[in-house]
């Protein structure tokens, strides 16, 4: 807390002094920007990192690096453009889903109800099985006619058993 | 004409199907033999029928009648004639018709058997039958007719089923094709696959039903049906294989499973046919679990019914598709009503499904299977909830969301890990009683042959920690089934004096369904390695390379040598097909042909890789893209993708474990009920 207040009540007072602050960054960002607008063009790779992770916004089901429509191309394209303009993965991918909507990610943007109700569902599942078990192995259902098991199995059941049900099917 | 005729035909297979429902409700409640009969018999009408009317509509298929709109829409003149036949389930109406004609052979099949012991279940086994052909064949009759043709009216050229007024009929010159990804062998044989597995699904939920109704709910429905489950799992089993080589060949995106709606559509009746399958044993070997079977079979029952609308409809992909739909509705509605049908019968006979006998271990073979259960049924929680998020995102929010790859895997790769461990315990347990000390005893060899083996994996193959988690499942699986394979066949050496050959032979043999069932067990993990392979270490690259440059991937280099391109116009298909050579380690391996196949009919193209396929890895190059005017300069995709091939390896295993698995046994049922009693009071392993 105390650090906070102290680098809030920087003494960034003078108007000249904030405004070369801002000069020096802005002239920063330019730099930046025209560094990397003349790098080399992305790689097909580079563009297939980002497509994979979008979804055609016209045929359905289909990750944009693999779609073959000439749509998907431009936008493949499209891709390339940004990413040679220094845009990133993020911006890229945000400008996608302003454009065409959540549905071009691969999943819902809402990840928590998506994965929420699943597992909740299975957790239920799991309980109920739970319970069924305990309630299973409860000695007070055994009824009458129902078979008590062998609680202490012989020597070598299996064996035993193998060899009795061979003979039985002879 | 010959159209109208082929309507006719149909419509009176309606008819047919609705009269036998009413026939067999009206002759079980009246007690009148006869009418049942009459029933029976109108049923096993329904196939010569629906086979004539599927030959009127091939007839028109092959002599290319475009005035019929399904004709046209699914064929041209340029497409051979087998393909011209199988384009009959290349299109929704078509694969109605075909559902419906599969379904009626299949219910044809069973009430040709004798029914002397259970003749109270005929009735209600011909009502699950022809309600549901009903449904099939009404779809077709109302919404889907294949049969529907052209006209010429004042708004243009519509589809109708009869001649309107002040119309004239409009025959194109060709047809607009059958979409050539489904001209690949392996979309031909598919959706039969897959829709023989569907339809023979409903036989074992016939009989549940007839179980329910009649209230003659001892386990005589599971015997009757148990080999129809596994004839019908071995289908959808071998359908759902074929569709995923089908996308390796031909969808050019280097994967074989995508979790495509559609995908999953067939999943989910597997899924649960599986859970089924297994859990169907504890009520023949302990009477347990009666409830859960019923509601398996109709659940799978339901799938059934969900899958074959959602394979051809695509009304998931939105709200408004839904809602503009016709038969989106009707289907909804269908399986809510035996949903809600089948439940009610469970709850009024709840008392007479009580289990016979109660649970006494949590590590006994019949709790291990309830988790298997569990974890299969947490699979399709998973992947039903995946497929209709986009629905129920879109009507809450207004957003369309998209639920991929991601998704899935992430939420199901714990569950199938949980599964495989499983695989490996569940074998050495036993029926009704089991202790950590007795399965301990069975379990440390296999273990620690799995933990070595493990270890070899981290020093000389991955560090990928998952991989590795996976690979430890699969040795344990595989050394634990050996082990139980070897220990059965060692007995019956010492026992029997065979020797070790014809003791694993008399083995598989006396025991099928559970000899059958191991080879699937080692069969899935051979298809995990592939399937682990493929997830964790595929790598890819794409590049434009001009004749003679090379494109690096892993340890290979492919070196691009020619390209050309040319028209087959008998087939009306346009060929680009490139030429690379391809090394791996500096050592030349030989050519591959990737090429661009180009219809003119449909205009649409596909992507045939080219690959080479060993069980380390396969190579798969793909066309991507090259200059039209010169041929001077192509992009190519390029895969690699371990260990793939194991899966394709392990399906063929897989089928041979089914078949061993569902092959006839005679003795079985002779021997069924004395074996139970056996298991019950000895409580050992089987």
């Amino acid at each position: 807390m105390k650090a906070l207040y102290s680098s809030q009540s920087l003494p960034i007072t003078d108007p000249k002094l904030l405004l070369a602050i801002l000069f020096a960054l802005f002239l920063g960002f330019i730099a930046n920007f025209t560094a990397s607008a003349q790098g080399p063009t992305p790689t097909d790779d580079e563009v297939n990192r980002i497509a994979k992770q979008l979804y055609c916004p016209v045929c359905e089901s289909t990750p944009l690096d693999v779609c073959p429509t000439e749509a998907c191309r431009q936008w493949r394209d499209l891709i390339r453009t940004m990413l040679s303009d220094g845009k990133s993965e993020a911006e890229i991918k945000q400008y996608f889903v302003e454009q065409y909507g959540a549905r071009v990610l691969a999943e819902p943007p809402n990840r928590l109800v998506a994965y929420l109700v699943p597992a909740v569902a299975i957790l239920l599942g799991a309980l109920l099985l739970f319970r069924g078990f305990r309630m299973w192995m409860k000695p007070s259902i055994t009824e009458a006619g129902a078979v008590k098991p062998d609680a202490k199995p012989s020597q070598d059941p299996y064996v035993a058993r193998l060899e009795e049900e061979l003979k039985k099917r002879k | 004409m010959i159209a109208n005729f082929g309507f006719g035909v149909l419509f009176i297979t309606f008819l047919v199907t609705v009269y036998s429902v009413f026939a067999a409700i009206y002759g079980d409640r009246r007690q009148i033999p006869a009418m049942v009969e009459s029933a029976r018999r109108a049923m096993l009408l329904t196939w010569p029928l629906l086979t004539l009317t599927a030959g009127v509509l091939i007839y028109l298929l092959v002599n290319n009648h475009y005035e019929v709109q399904f004709v046209y829409e699914v064929t041209s003149r340029s497409m051979p004639t087998y393909l011209k036949v199988t384009a009959w389930w290349g299109g929704q109406a078509g694969s109605l018709l075909f559902w419906s004609w599969l379904m009626s052979a299949f219910a044809s099949l069973v009430t040709l058997r004798k029914w002397d012991r259970d003749r109270e279940f005929l009735p209600w086994v011909i009502v699950v039958a022809c309600v549901t052909m009903a449904f099939f064949i009404g779809m077709n009759v109302f919404f889907e007719n294949p049969f529907a043709q052209l006209y010429q009216t004042t708004a243009g050229i519509e589809p109708h089923t009869f001649h309107p007024a002040n119309s004239i009929l409009f025959t194109p010159q060709d047809g607009r094709g059958l979409n050539p990804l489904l001209r690949h062998p392996g979309m031909i044989i598919h959706p039969p696959m897959l829709y023989l597995g569907f339809v023979s699904f409903v036989i074992p939920y016939a009989f549940a039903f007839a179980a329910l109704i009649t209230g003659r709910t001892d386990d005589r429905w599971i015997r009757l049906t148990r080999r129809w489950a596994l004839w019908a799992w071995l289908f959808l089993s071998f359908g759902l294989v074929l569709g995923s080589r089908w996308a390796y060949d031909v969808l050019g995106w280097g994967g074989f499973w995508g979790w495509d709606p559609v995908e999953i559509a067939a999943f989910m009746p597997w899924l649960t046919g599986t859970a089924f399958l297994h859990s169907v044993m504890i009520q023949e070997k302990r009477g347990m679990l009666k409830h859960w079977n019923m509601l398996l079979v109709i659940l799978t029952y339901d799938l059934v019914i969900f899958g074959t609308f959602l394979t051809r409809s695509g009304v998931l992909s939105s709200v408004h598709a839904f809602a503009q739909s016709a038969i989106g509705p009707l289907f909804f509605g269908f399986i809510g009503l035996t949903l809600i049908t089948s439940v009610a019968l469970i709850i009024y006979r709840w008392n007479s499904l009580k289990s016979e006998t109660v649970m006494t271990s949590m590590l006994s073979r019949e709790a291990l299977f309830l988790l298997n259960n569990l974890l299969f049924m947490s699979i399709l929680v998973v992947c039903f909830w995946g497929v209709i998020f986009p629905l129920i995102s879109e009507l809450f929010t207004g957003q369309k969301v998209t639920v991929g790859p991601p998704f899935y895997e992430r939420a199901t790769a714990p569950l199938f890990a949980a599964l495989m461990l499983l695989m490996g315990i569940a074998p050495l347990s036993a029926w009704g009683h089991s202790t950590v000390k007795t399965l301990g005893r069975s379990i440390w060899k296999p273990t620690i042959g799995a933990v070595v083996i493990t270890a070899l994996l981290f020093v000389t193959y991955t560090h990928h920690i998952g991989a590795l988690i996976g690979f430890f499942l699969i040795a344990l699986v595989i050394l634990v089934t050996i082990y139980e394979y070897l220990r059965g066949a060692y007995a019956r050496q010492k026992g029997q004096g065979e020797n070790i050959f014809t003791a694993l032979w008399t083995l598989t043999g006396r025991n099928r369904r559970r000899y059958g069932g191991y080879i699937i067990h080692l069969s899935m993990m051979l298809m995990a390695i592939g399937i682990i392979g493929i997830e964790s270490f595929q790598v890819e690259t794409q590049g434009r390379i001009g004749v003679g440059e090379s494109l690096k991937l892993s340890n290979y280099t492919v070196t691009y040598r020619e390209l050309a391109s040319w028209d087959d116009q008998p087939k009306g298909v346009n060929y680009t097909r490139a030429v690379v050579d391809i090394y791996r380690n500096g050592i030349y391996l030989g050519q591959l042909h990737p090429r661009r196949d180009y219809y003119y009919d449909s205009q649409q193209a596909m992507t045939i890789p080219g690959e080479r396929a060993t069980l380390r890895d396969d190579l798969y190059v793909l066309l991507i893209d090259w200059e039209p005017a010169s041929t001077t300069g192509a992009t190519f995709k390029i895969f690699v993708n371990p260990l793939i091939n194991w899966l394709w390896l392990g399906s063929f295993i897989f089928l041979a474990g089914i078949i061993i698995a569902a092959w006839p046994e005679k003795e079985m049922e002779r021997v069924a009920v004395p074996v139970r009693r056996t298991i019950q009071q000895t409580s050992a392993a089987d």
